[in-house]
């Protein structure tokens, strides 16, 4: 259904239009419905990508040009400094010691964020698509609702659930949040990818005497780690770009880099320095834009799986 | 760990260590799903209803949460604005996202780049989207600095800054970086749609236009739902974005309700006016969501 790959149709008919039955158009590369197309397109891209190229260009210049210039112009004279200063020593309160702090909280929280909440959410999945019980179906249609329910319904009962664990305001209960919000959306993923594994090759490893375990790490893992990857995908930008559990969840010391660097750039005290401010935005959004430009189609993939086929 | 397969193999055990594995490995997902998700939600329900303050305490006052939340000037606005946001972000975000999903459907060449140009703002988070557009609409440095050294001294255009449209200020913001994941989701759509539809439109001289608005949306009704309820469950959470962006200033103008919880709950040890308002989001999100589960149900069974 989400079939990417038909831009390669065997004869490439340049337009859906037809203005009258005279079979197959001759191609013209610029005609003016090309000349349309291409043309809104640019523009879009052009509204698109503005936004990244201002943050480059800021975080490669000196402060004192940036009050004389304007923000699009190219940087004359070329400095890294802002980034050094972005990373290493940027103050958040009484903190200077920058955004590799939040960066390495931020790698702390994410791993053990992803590998649980994967392990857990594919042996979920795998159990609701090949294993039913009784009453799955309504744990999980509860589980699908809970991924509607806005985070601030539950956001203090957490709190008291982590106090009482002992973990309040600490990486771990982050870690666990991430892997409890994480799971709707992972365990419909799964569901759904076991459920189109063909039947027989299950029965055949149940007839061979495999039990719940054994089909799972030796038929259902290895033939679904695309799946493992668009998930892992999911999870990293999602983790690496919360805020709220961030916030709500841990303590300055061990504040995720979205909220170090918010707290870095909208801090009332001492002069701006925008080109800091946009260095630091940018290695913040650095993670899940190499994870993007990376992945490529799984990551669309991984949309459209969680999106479209719901 | 093949008890599963050998209790099966041999008779039948009591119902409950049936499929025993399965069970197990579901344990997690039933957590959740019982203890936090439904859990939680009653439990900040119930005590939305009580005098709570510094610590939730079950003392019981009837409605007076929801009519202090009420008449609260700070909710009003952030109701307001969810109402500015939400409708504009749901119309905008459509109509722009099938409009790129239908011009990058004609067959054209890089689909792939234009593709991965607008969804890049997706990928990047709303705390990172809402500072660079907070310095792309600075009044001293950005858009209307440079509009006005190019010569039109008198340009105007600092909505951070307005409270009368700060609000649409955060709107730029919120659809550069969602509108990409609606033209996906549509551009999945269109893909899905039979190649013989098209053709026997073009064989019936229909134009274009008037075969996707009649023909190709009214097909695509799933997907505008499902795009709809994706929308909608995003805009009752807006929060990051208008942290980053303004930290809901000037004054007051940009709060919005999930911001109005937080602050009740964690700045203002108020807790009482957080579980009400959050009480009052869960609704809203409800009034979408009900409709929809029925709609997707319905379906369901009748296949």
């Amino acid at each position: 259904m989400t079939d990417v790959t038909s831009l390669n149709a065997p004869h490439a008919v340049t337009t859906r239009r037809l203005d009258g039955p005279s079979g197959a158009k001759p191609k013209r590369a610029i005609s003016p419905r090309n000349v349309f197309i291409y043309g809104t397109l640019l523009l879009v891209s052009v509204y698109y990508l503005l936004p990244l190229y201002v943050m480059i260009v800021t975080s490669l210049k000196g402060m004192p040009e940036i009050r004389l210039g304007n923000i699009f112009a190219p940087p004359v004279e070329v400095t890294f400094e802002p980034w050094v200063k972005a990373w290493a020593t940027a103050c958040t309160g009484l903190n200077c010691d920058g955004l590799s702090r939040g960066f390495w909280n931020s790698v702390q929280i994410t791993v053990p964020s992803v590998i649980l909440s994967i392990a857990i959410a594919s042996v979920n999945g795998y159990a609701l698509a090949n294993w039913r019980f009784k009453g799955a179906d309504v744990f999980f249609t509860i589980l699908i609702f809970g991924a509607f329910i806005p985070y601030q319904v539950m956001l203090y009962p957490i709190v008291i659930l982590l106090r009482e664990l002992g973990i309040y305001g600490t990486l771990w209960g982050l870690i666990l949040v991430h892997t409890i919000f994480g799971m709707p959306i992972l365990t419909l993923l799964f569901r759904n990818y076991f459920t189109s594994v063909p039947e027989e090759l299950f029965k055949a490893a149940r007839v061979d005497g495999a039990g719940f375990w054994g089909i799972y790490f030796k038929i259902m893992l290895p033939m679904s780690l695309p799946i493992f990857v668009v998930a892992m995908i999911i999870q990293i930008t999602g983790v690496w770009n919360d805020f709220l559990f961030g916030v709500v969840y841990t303590k300055p010391d061990v504040y995720p880099m979205t909220v170090q660097l918010n707290n870095i750039v909208n801090s009332v005290q001492g002069v701006k320095e925008y080109n800091v401010n946009m260095a630091a935005t940018i290695i913040t959004g650095l993670v899940p834009l190499i994870v993007y430009f990376v992945s490529g189609k799984l990551f669309v993939r991984g949309i459209a799986a969680g999106a479209v086929k719901g | 760990m093949t008890t599963t397969s050998t209790a099966a193999a041999s008779q039948r055990p009591i119902r409950l260590f049936r499929n025993k594995a399965a069970k197990i490995a579901a344990i997690p997902m039933i957590l959740t799903a019982l203890v936090v998700f439904m859990g939680g939600t009653i439990w900040t329900i119930v005590f939305s209803f009580t005098k709570s303050r510094l610590l939730p305490r079950a003392d019981f006052i009837g409605l007076d949460q929801y009519e202090r939340l009420w008449s609260s000037s700070k909710w009003m606005i952030a109701i307001e604005n969810l109402i500015i946001f939400g409708l504009c972000s749901l119309v905008f975000s459509l109509v722009i996202g099938f409009v790129l999903a239908a011009l990058l459907d004609q067959k054209i060449r890089f689909e792939n780049t234009f593709r991965t140009i607008m969804l890049y703002p997706f990928a990047l988070s709303f705390i990172v989207t809402g500072l660079v557009w907070q310095w792309i609409l600075n009044p001293d440095f950005g858009i209307q600095h440079v509009v006005r050294s190019a010569g039109w001294e008198s340009f105007s255009f600092d909505p951070l800054n307005n409270q009368a449209i700060v609000i649409y200020g955060i709107l730029i913001a919120g659809l550069w970086q969602g509108t990409g994941l609606i033209m996906c989701l549509m551009l999945a759509g269109l893909r899905g749609i039979d190649e013989d539809i098209w053709k026997a439109a073009r064989v019936d001289g229909i134009p274009a236009w008037k075969t996707y608005i009649f023909i190709v949306i009214p097909m695509m009704r799933p997907v505008f739902v499902t795009t709809l309820v994706i929308i909608a469950s995003g805009i009752v959470r807006l929060y990051d974005l208008v942290v980053a962006q303004t930290s809901g200033g000037p004054g007051i103008a940009s709060e919005v309700p999930a911001k109005y919880v937080y602050d009740a709950m964690f700045l203002s040890q108020n807790l009482g006016q957080g579980f009400a308002g959050s009480t009052m989001m869960l609704l809203a999100v409800l009034i979408v969501l009900i409709p929809w589960a029925y709609m997707e149900f319905g379906g369901r069974q009748r296949d």
